[in-house]
């Protein structure tokens, strides 16, 4: 800590040098890291500290798109049977120089290798650097059964050989916990046995460089000189944690912060109206649903499930608990996601036709529980709110509906039993914008089980023979066919209803240009200036 | 008084072992577990989880864990934090200035608020400023914390823009080197404005906290002084002629303050129960609002070293105020 401490303070010389005249832009962010190593961690909040300020990977997600672009690695060719994939890295890519590590070299293939292998391989001295430390995006993105050797051609030249193809490997690889750390760094701390520290002071090739941390205060960035993408506008930037949404807000109309994230969504008006502020918007890349299961009587017959998705009034639920802060949803994947299908036709609001159609199936006095989860998430402002709605409409059909919650590790775990007895409401936000990080994760027969995504246990042979192929398929188009196809059998078994999109807000000062937000939910300074 | 000082700490043994007891037990009665959370919407299938719990020493029988934290804890050792992997205790002492610093502050303000206020309602008993101050205090010891800080956020910082939001100190100062006690620090850089503005951030968290613990402090010291009042000696000093500051001030506030004395110490405990409100909401980079992270995220070593951490302060405190006690009245010391 006393370390850290005396790096952090010739650092606040050299910003101290930079002059009063640095500009400084200030982010209220909501939470506090839980280290500077995005690779153990799962959090948006860690990612935004780690991942997008102080670190690059070997290809990047385009800004404000999930479009995958060359981002260390300058180009990179995919073999034919897509089983190899080979990265040319950009030459003369510099680390952070600061006052704790002084680079002797520039990026290179040792770099690459050493970020994966250190998650990847069980044995390797960096892997439990941290005692109890564990991977779970590398685990979660199946990256141990699809990586079967990362080889070194030249220093400036990587191979990937995977044991199947994987279109979605790319998207992967734009992922925070793909970072690219630096091997020279991680063996100098080594050697003077402070290993702890890459989680502590990170250094990397970002466009930020880290001075200092502030525990559960304030976060403090420099801009990095010789970043390969182009030094930033801004001089410094800041995160001052700010855990409240009511006090982010209040911090940002009286200035003290110049851009702020999640406002609450009954801020938003308010927020609006500020002359000073501007707020963008743009539909999240999420979804919220209500997962039948599948395999339980009468919730296996698809006609029941498609008569209570009819008796479901989903604007109602859009208008009342999202504020006007969202939109229905009749996909599993949001509109902003490419293979996003527009002709899939929803199931129309129809409460008589539910009630004739519960008729048809022979089921009549069914009660059941809808869950609702005790939390508030990015897709889901308030779930008890929707499952009263919810309960409210089936009322209306003759279907008795008795609302459950749990505490929120427990719902988790509970939802994922095969033997549940009701249906869920939860959601999802994508990790890299790719379709199967929704349709497989959540649908695919694979996730079905104790433990597992797909709340549903909803497993159609069609559906995933379809999302399958598309998984080992690299012709875009070709996907998209696919993935369009899946969501019209989806639609047609109704394992969920598909409840809404939540859109995303980002408050700022009118001072701030430049931002733009990123469908992934993650916040990214790169490319912002500050009016003085 | 060696022997009443050995009598105290013999106390504080068994106090210790329950608090142990309860500090490891507590998080574990909570429902879920961290490896859940971390896990998320995701799911995680069983074989991972037992490796993940296994991996954090979860999968051993409850007693073996407790013997280990209890052994532990005699070397020093409180444990890593689940989230972010640094032990705990650094953790704590990271943060913990800026609770002392922001309890003490609290503490004083509600003594020197609390104390007055209450004197001179005894004093003036049924009148309007005894009503007035009274009723004011029970509306104090009633609020909301959470509600109070918002609405004295909106007020002085948002509406008449005097205090600042949240935080510590304004962005631009920067102790890298610091003690983590902003007012010292501030104070001893030399850097103009540093130390005005460590102040004006105090001022709103400080207030909200001291809220409580000034109404108590008022309450105690009105029925206090309102008893010593009524005292034989009170009455022989009046009519011995003494002016009435001499007979408040000599006679009867000494012997009032004993009772309010014991009252303070034990607002140590309510102070640390207030600050995990008062810090989420002015974003105070102190143990309460890192307890409340911790608890959230069922991170079991932050929360159980947390507690026995925070609860021997609190028995600290404790202990000094009755050794106090015994120093300023000699009836405990003697018993």
């Amino acid at each position: 800590m006393k370390f850290a401490h005396l790096l952090a303070a010739s650092s606040l010389a050299v910003m101290a040098a930079a002059g009063a005249n640095a500009k400084t832009l200030v982010y209220c962010s909501e939470g506090s890291p839980e280290g500077f190593d995005p690779a153990p961690y799962t959090a948006g909040t860690t990612f935004d500290a780690s991942g997008k300020t102080v670190y690059n990977r070997l290809v990047e997600f385009d800004r404000g798109t999930t479009n995958v672009v060359p981002g260390l690695a300058e180009s990179y060719e995919v073999a034919a049977d897509g089983l190899e994939y080979t990265f040319k890295l950009r030459p003369g890519v510099k680390f952070h120089t600061t006052s704790f590590f002084t680079p002797t070299r520039d990026l290179n293939a040792d770099d690459v290798i050493f970020s994966f292998m250190r998650q990847g391989d069980p044995a390797h001295p960096w892997h439990q650097y941290v005692p109890g430390i564990s991977y779970e995006y590398y685990a979660g993105m199946e990256m141990p059964t699809v990586i079967k050797e990362i080889r070194k051609v030249d220093d400036l030249t990587v191979k990937f050989v995977l044991t199947r193809p994987e279109a979605p490997f790319l998207a992967n690889l734009a992922m925070s916990f793909a970072s690219i750390l630096s091997k020279e760094y991680a063996d100098k701390l080594e050697a003077e046995g402070r290993m702890a520290d890459m989680n502590n002071v990170p250094v990397g090739t970002g466009p930020f460089k880290f001075v200092a941390y502030q525990k559960d205060a304030v976060i403090r960035y420099q801009a990095h000189e010789d970043y390969w993408a182009g030094r930033e506008k801004i001089d410094d930037l800041v995160f001052a944690i700010t855990t409240d949404p009511a006090v982010r807000m209040q911090k940002l109309q009286a200035g003290e912060c110049h851009i702020m994230s999640y406002p609450a969504p009954a801020d938003i008006e308010a927020l609006k109206a500020d002359p000073n502020l501007q707020v963008m918007e743009q539909p999240g890349l999420n979804v919220a649903y209500l997962a039948y299961n599948t395999t339980i009587a009468p919730f296996d017959k698809p006609e029941v499930r498609r008569a209570l998705n009819m008796a479901m009034n989903k604007q109602a639920i859009v208008d009342a608990v999202f504020q006007g802060t969202g939109q229905m949803a009749k996909n599993p994947i949001p509109p902003t996601m490419w293979s996003y299908n527009d002709a899939v036709e929803d199931v129309p609001f129809d409460p008589e036709g539910a009630k004739k159609l519960l008729e048809e199936a022979g089921v009549s006095g069914l009660s059941m529980e809808v869950w609702a989860m005790p939390v508030q998430r990015p897709y889901m402002p308030n779930a008890r709110r929707t499952a009263e709605l919810i309960q409210e409409d089936f009322s209306k059909v003759g279907v008795d509906v008795s609302i459950v919650s749990y505490e929120w590790g427990e719902y988790l775990k509970k939802s994922t039993e095969p033997g549940r007895q009701g249906a869920v409401i939860l959601g999802w936000t994508g990790d890299n914008g790719d379709p199967d990080n929704f349709l497989a994760v959540l649908l695919g027969c694979a996730a079905t089980g104790d433990g597992g995504a797909n709340r549903a246990q909803w497993c159609n042979k069609e559906f995933d023979d379809l999302i399958q192929k598309a998984k080992v398929t690299s012709d875009p188009a070709e996907r998209t066919r696919l993935y369009e196809e899946a969501q019209l059998v989806f639609k047609r078994e109704n394992p969920w209803a598909t409840l809404a999109h939540s859109t995303v807000f980002m408050p700022m000062s009118k001072k701030v240009s430049g931002y733009v937000m990123d469908p992934l939910g993650t916040h990214n300074f790169t490319g912002v200036d500050i009016a003085e | 008084m060696i022997r009443f000082l050995l009598g105290k700490l013999a106390y504080l043994i068994p106090t210790f072992i329950g608090i142990t007891i309860v500090a490891f037990g507590f998080v574990r009665l909570l429902p879920g577990d961290p490896v859940l959370l971390l896990a998320g919407e995701r799911g995680i299938t069983p074989e991972r989880h037992a490796e993940l719990s296994a991996q954090l020493g979860f999968d051993r029988p409850i007693w073996v864990q407790y013997l280990e934290f209890v052994g532990n804890l005699f070397q020093g050792d409180f444990g890593l934090s689940i989230t972010t992997k640094k032990p705990v205790l650094t953790e704590f002492l990271t943060l913990f200035p800026a609770t002392i610093e922001l309890g003490l502050v609290a503490v004083t303000l509600a003594t020197l608020i609390g104390i007055p206020l209450g004197v001179f309602a005894a004093i003036k008993r049924g009148s309007w400023f005894d009503q007035i101050s009274m009723g004011t205090a029970l509306v104090g010891y009633s609020m909301p914390i959470f509600w109070w800080g918002l609405l004295l956020i909106i007020l002085f910082s948002g509406i008449l823009k005097w205090t600042p939001v949240s935080g510590r100190i304004d962005l631009l100062y920067f102790f890298p080197n610091g003690t983590g006690f902003m007012l010292y620090d501030a104070l001893v850089s030399g850097q103009s404005g540093a130390f005005t503005s460590a102040v004006r951030h105090l001022i709103l968290p400080s207030v909200v906290l001291a809220t409580i613990p000034m109404a108590v402090i008022a309450r105690q010291s009105r029925s206090a002084m309102l008893e010593v009042l009524g005292e034989d000696y009170v009455r022989t000093a009046r009519a011995k002629g003494l002016s009435p500051f001499r007979v408040v001030s000599i006679h009867a506030l000494r012997n009032a303050l004993i009772p309010v004395v014991t009252t303070i110490g034990l607002q140590v405990g309510v102070v640390m129960a207030g600050a995990i409100l008062t810090e989420t909401i002015f974003s105070w980079p102190g143990i309460g609002k890192w307890m409340i992270d911790s608890i959230s995220r069922r991170d079991y070593p932050s929360v159980q070293g947390g507690l026995l951490l925070m609860a021997g302060v609190v028995m600290m405190v404790n202990l000094i105020v009755d050794l106090l006690y015994g120093v300023i009245n000699p009836r405990i010391r003697h018993s």
